[in-house]
């Protein structure tokens, strides 16, 4: 089991949970861009994800008077769990201890601890928005939470282990296989990405039309340090999914060895990886139409579908050969 | 010591019970007296369980009531005393709760005695069924815990609405009964007695022990309020008092998990992996039913019991589990899915009972039950809107508290699915849990909606608005079961160790490795394959909070300005305008439509040259659809048989003297 | 042998064998007429590429041959010829309206299991290490009867239909290396037939009902209530 008292224990995690954390609003950035490149737009600067923050920190934050004490602490409680979420996810080296503390399903716990506080806070003010959004916020994730964890099973089932950092050593051990369970947990996964971090076409993070709203209808009464905060924790939730899609389909490139080579390769490797997967998301935000929020059940279904698929052809075809 | 103690619980609760008969002319005797003496026996039969499961021995004894060549045995084993200590820590908590509770009924017409006797020999009735080593002993007890259950339930007659569920609740208890003495008559019928050390011996083909555990688990499973058999229970358990709904949700059906446990693991022996196919696939549909509907009530009460549905269901996950391991070959599994079974019963007495609990300070504060004309509640009663939260995110089953901790044990054994050698066992099993994800996923929802509804936002009603913070033996008991909640998420690997007992027990195999990395980690199938550690976590949640804290929270300058809430430019918000109980469900009531049984109307009303809308009337109606599929048709039947026999009664003299006669004939052949 | 230590390329006839099983998921779910032709097209390809896969891995040349005729015929020649008659008859935009379409996706699931039920005595047998896809080809055409059973149209039960072919061609090739020449080129020649004779049912019912509404055919039934039908 992990040593607690080594240096190594802590010290790696803590970097690499840093590192998620301000690497964050740099792949928001990069999605805006290829997106506005796309759409023959002039993007802006790649560390404007940035300078939104900084502003934001910098403001006053206003509160509704009508707000309980639950409206201040959400913030925190969602950014401190969306961070527990990403420390336990192997970043750049495949040899995480901290992934002994908390495993795939409870990572999946984390975000949906932080969502029950981001809904609960919706409801708080006491407007039709913040209800709306939490009531569409937990209809959505009621349906994409499973989709997502069937997935993982699947996963976990080929690799014997819910242990993110075992999981992924199992992986690349192997080396190339292709197998047709992990191409559709992959899509499943990749579906539920997009409705859980709030892209088109389920949700659209560039609105405020209340007929579309899901996620901005919820942190619609935040201001300053507290919406600095919560745009943060999504960002982070993005960048969480992109490196988990990332690490776990495609784990060639991770570090093995702490050398200062191999974490320089692998930064690299993750950085072309995640950039790719961005180009993907502005792709699709970009050729899809927001769908109406009737026709989202139909979207998650097809990544339940794909989910079962993968766990299917995993039993029939993977196991008894 | 633990039978002893055992014993003192039970003599407690049955002398609080007579106590209180003096109450309904000195009130005072029931805060005084019986509330105390129950949260002693209460006290008396945690600390007895906790031995009991401690030591792991196994005590046995006789009493001098029963049938002449029956003595009613008694038996204190590990499963016992996991059962006391539940009944027992939750009686403690109803006995702070008890007295402020029953205020509001000192100056009505409701008898104080007939409510704290039943109490007590409601206690009573539960801790002897756990305790009964014979199956007579046993259907005394559970008829005691039965029948006094239902005077509870009828307490507050004056409502036709309540009589109706009271009789039916009565009914489903009998019927239930009654397919239980039926499985241990089959039981009996091979092992050669009605002691349970005989039935253990039986020697049962699988047609038999099939038959055996089809009635254990229709009448175990009507009890415990399975689908499709549950229709009575959301009708039943929210109309009894509060502290009374937090024993029957919380504790008695844990009582049926009991006996259903004792049957089919202790007394027939090995199960067989099909009926562990059959538990599964109907816990799953409990699971799911139960939180479909749970969603969309709006009498808070009659959620909390629709959830309980579901988290029974859950339960038979894990037993149906279980089941599966040991039928295939694999003990070590099926104590893994046994204890997370075991540990999500002990889990859902506790924040059910708080919940309910929760629920009666609301009530009793506010007289409101319905949600749409709540809202606000957590300003007004702070410390009940804290503990509730506490329950709705234990029930929600998010890390660290305790329901997490169980239903990631569930999970953790349904992903050790890959080793059976069936391969529609292994394709089934990870589709259940992906069932399960989606019970969680919509319990995290139907809680985000009670809470958000109930104690956050504006008032919908007037009633709420003058609400207070309820008494403090009130506030107090919810802490104790928030605490607890609490600790049972922390500290897994203790909850899991002292649990490891009752598979030992029941089929000799425990859970070496869950435990081996000491107190930090659980393991439950070696720490290869997962790992969680709930005290580190607690930790980082901790440290991450702190830390965004010191380092992105401004200081020196006022932090936050208060305003109106944004109203879009339109004039003031007005409490109507928040999201409802049913607004909040409607999303996920029309994707999952075909669940339920909705009426829904809305009628235009136009001015007199129908030009202009100037109304909308919307009525809207969902009603279980075991009502109709299952109840309905059963009742008509059998009123339709009672009708046919009602044709022997002709009221003619004679005719009833020739049945005589025919019968004395028959018998005479019969015996000679 | 677990799945790992296969060849490569046999992993890619396993992989090429869920994407047609996933194929058949998507014609059930696709409502629109010419979103499922073109998924049957795909089909059609994918058939025709695993069939040249397992030919590459067993080298067995013959197969070749019947992976180009499976692709000419079932993946650009039947889809064009369907995609022509649906547009002469105009049905191209139609939109089907399936009852419950998530207890279809459910029940297709169901038979997915089913099928590797039963086939698991049948994958004993073959020494093969593709014998898996037994069970995915039987899927198939169950898949296929589904989507004929939960259909109204007639160009989808043409698609449903020509999708139970895929699913039979499929299994001969991956458990047996495919059939003796004669017999596929036969049953090729058969199915081409079939599309023809479809073409030409489905305009002789638009003339006689003004629909491609098979329930309309309930009509013919002597007991029926329908109304008389023109010649």
């Amino acid at each position: 089991m992990v040593d607690l008292l080594s240096v190594e224990a802590w010290l790696l995690p803590l970097a690499q949970t840093l590192l998620f954390v301000t690497a964050a609003p740099l792949l928001s950035g990069w999605v805006k861009r290829v997106k506005c490149r796309l759409q023959n737009r002039r993007p802006p600067s790649l560390l404007q994800p940035y300078r939104d923050l900084a502003k934001l920190f910098g403001k006053e934050a206003v509160v509704a008077e009508t707000a309980s004490p639950l409206f201040r602490a959400t913030p925190y409680m969602v950014f401190a769990s969306t961070l527990l979420a990403a420390s336990v996810v192997p970043l750049l080296a495949v040899h995480l201890p901290v992934a002994a503390v908390a495993d795939v399903i409870v990572l999946v716990g984390f975000l949906a601890l932080g969502r029950f506080f981001l809904a609960l806070a919706g409801m708080d003010v006491g407007t039709a928005f913040g209800g709306m959004g939490a009531s569409r916020e937990m209809t959505i994730s009621s349906m994409a939470e499973p989709a997502m964890l069937m997935a993982i099973f699947t996963l976990t089932m080929t690799a014997g282990s819910t242990n993110l950092s075992s999981a992924i050593e199992h992986l690349l051990a192997g080396g190339l296989v292709l197998r047709p369970s992990f191409l559709f947990a992959l899509l499943g996964l990749m579906l539920v990405a997009i409705a859980e971090t709030g892209r088109i076409p389920v949700d659209n993070p560039a609105t405020h039309l209340e007929l579309t709203m899901v996620h901005e209808a919820m942190i619609l009464e935040y201001s300053g340090r507290h919406l600095a905060l919560l745009e943060w924790a999504a960002q982070v939730k993005l960048m969480l999914y992109g490196v988990l899609i990332a690490n776990i389909f495609f784990p060639w490139g991770i570090a093995t060895t702490l050398t200062p080579e191999a974490l320089a390769g692998a930064a690299g490797a993750l950085a072309l990886k995640l950039a790719v997967l961005a180009v993907a998301v502005a792709l699709a935000e970009t050729s899809l139409a927001k769908m109406r929020l009737f026709r989202v059940p139909q979207f998650l279904n097809l990544a339940y579908l794909l989910a079962l698929l993968g766990m299917l052809s995993h039993v029939i075809l993977e196991v008894g050969a | 010591m633990a039978l002893l103690l055992a014993y003192l619980a039970v003599l407690g609760s049955l002398f609080s019970g007579a106590l209180s008969l003096g109450a309904n002319r000195h009130p005072a005797l029931l805060k005084y007296g019986a509330f105390p003496l129950l949260g002693l026996a209460g006290a008396a039969a945690a600390a007895g369980g906790a031995e009991a499961l401690r030591s792991g021995e196994v005590l046995t004894s006789h009493l001098p009531f029963g049938l002449p060549w029956l003595a009613w045995q008694v038996k204190v084993d590990a499963l016992t005393g996991l059962f006391l200590l539940l009944i027992g820590v939750v009686t403690v908590a109803v006995s702070f709760y008890g007295p402020g509770y029953i205020r509001e009924f000192q100056h009505g017409r409701h008898s104080l005695a007939a409510l704290g006797g039943f109490t007590g020999l409601f206690v009573a009735g539960m801790l002897m069924v756990v305790l009964a080593d014979d199956a007579f002993f046993f259907m005394v007890a559970w008829e005691v815990m039965s029948l006094a259950s239902y005077f509870l339930v009828v307490f507050q007659h004056e409502q036709a609405a309540n009589r109706r569920a009271a009789f039916l609740y009565l009914l489903m208890a009998h019927v239930g009964g009654l397919f239980i003495l039926l499985a241990y008559g089959v039981l009996a019928a091979f092992g050669g007695g009605f002691g349970f050390e005989a039935m253990r011996g039986a020697e049962l083909s699988l047609l038999w022990s099939s038959v055996a555990f089809g009635l254990a688990f229709l009448g175990f499973g009507m009890k415990a309020g399975l689908v499709p058999l549950h229709a009575w229970l959301p009708e039943a358990h929210p109309v009894a008092p509060s502290h009374i709904s937090a024993l029957m949700s919380g504790v008695m059906l844990k009582v049926a998990v009991y006996g259903f446990i004792r049957v089919v693991f202790d007394l027939i022996g090995t199960p067989h992996w099909g009926w562990g196919v059959a538990a599964l696939l109907v816990g799953s549909a409990s699971a799911l039913l139960g939180v479909l509907y749970a969603m969309v009530q709006n009498d808070i009460k009659r959620l909390l019991a629709y959830s309980s549905i579901e988290n029974v269901g859950i339960i038979f996950i894990g037993l149906g589990l279980a089941m599966v391991f040991l039928g295939s070959g694999h003990p070590t599994l099926g104590s893994l899915a046994l204890i997370a079974a075991l540990y999500h019963a002990f889990n859902h007495a506790l924040f059910k009972s708080l919940l309910f609990m929760g629920a009666g300070a609301v009530l009793q504060q506010s007289h409101e039950r319905d949600l749409e004309r709540m809202g606000g509640l957590l300003r007004r009663m702070p410390f009940t809107g804290f503990f509730v939260l506490v329950g709705c995110i234990s029930i929600a089953s998010l890390p660290p508290f305790n329901g997490f901790a169980s239903e990631w044990l569930t999970f953790q054994s349904a992903l050790q699915g890959v080793v059976l050698e069936n391969g529609v066992l292994r394709i089934m099993i990870p589709v259940t849990a992906a069932m399960l994800a989606l019970t969680g996923a919509l319990a995290a929802a139907c809680f985000v909606k009670l809470y958000g509804v109930a104690f956050l936002g504006q008032p919908r009603g007037r009633r709420v608005r003058h609400a207070r913070e309820a008494d403090w033996g009130m506030g107090l008991a919810q802490g104790l079961l928030a605490v607890l909640c609490l600790g049972f998420g922390l500290f897994p690997t203790a909850v899991v160790g002292t649990l490891d007992a009752v598979p030992q027990l029941l089929f000799g195999s425990g859970l070496p490795h869950a435990t081996a990395e000491g107190w930090l980690w659980l393991t439950p199938a070696g720490a290869e394959k997962a790992s969680y550690s709930a005290p580190l976590l607690l930790v980082g949640i901790a440290l991450a909070w702190g830390l965004s804290w010191l380092l992105l929270h401004p200081r020196g300058r006022r932090t936050v300005r208060c305003a109106a809430p944004w109203d879009c430019g339109f004039g003031p918000l007005t409490p109507r305008m928040q999201y409802t109980s049913t607004a909040f469900a409607q999303p996920i009531r029309r994707v999952f439509e075909p669940v339920w049984k909705v009426d829904e109307q809305v009628e235009r009303i136009t001015d007199k040259d129908a030009l202009r809308v100037v109304g909308l009337r919307h009525q809207l109606q969902i009603s279980d659809r075991a009502w109709q599929t299952l109840y309905e048709p059963a009742g008509t039947a059998v009123l339709g048989i009672a009708r046919r026999i009602t044709r022997l009664q002709t009221g003619n003299i004679r005719v009833y003297l020739a049945y005589s006669f025919f019968t004395l004939l028959v018998l005479l052949w019969l015996i000679s | 042998m677990s799945f790992a230590q296969l060849a490569l390329e046999e992993q890619a006839i396993l992989l090429l064998a869920a994407l047609i099983l996933f194929t058949s998921f998507s014609l059930l779910a696709q409502t629109r007429i010419i979103s499922s032709i073109h998924l049957f097209a795909w089909q059609g390809g994918l058939v025709a590429a695993t069939t040249a896969m397992v030919a590459f891995v067993h080298h067995e040349p013959h197969l070749y041959i019947s992976a180009l005729l499976t692709l000419g015929l079932k993946a650009l020649l039947i889809p064009w010829m369907l995609h022509r008659l649906v547009m002469q008859l105009a049905v191209a935009r139609e939109v089907e309206t399936v009852v419950r379409p998530a207890l279809v996706l459910l029940a297709a699931a169901g038979l997915v299991v089913f099928s590797y039920y039963v086939a698991l005595p049948i994958e004993r047998l073959s020494p093969l290490a593709t014998r898996n896809t037994i069970a995915i080809s039987m899927a198939v055409v169950l898949l296929g009867m589904l989507m004929m059973v939960t259909r109204r149209q007639a160009v989808t039960q043409v698609v449903g239909f020509m999708s139970i072919e895929n699913g039979l061609f499929f299994a001969a090739v991956v458990a047996t290396h495919g059939m003796p020449m004669v017999v596929e080129l036969g049953i090729a020649f058969d199915v081409l037939v079939a599309a023809v004779l479809f073409g030409v049912f489905f305009f002789q019912m638009r003339e006689s009902f003004d629909s491609l509404d098979v329930d309309r055919l309930n009509r013919l039934a002597e007991t029926g209530e329908g109304e008389e039908i023109a010649p």
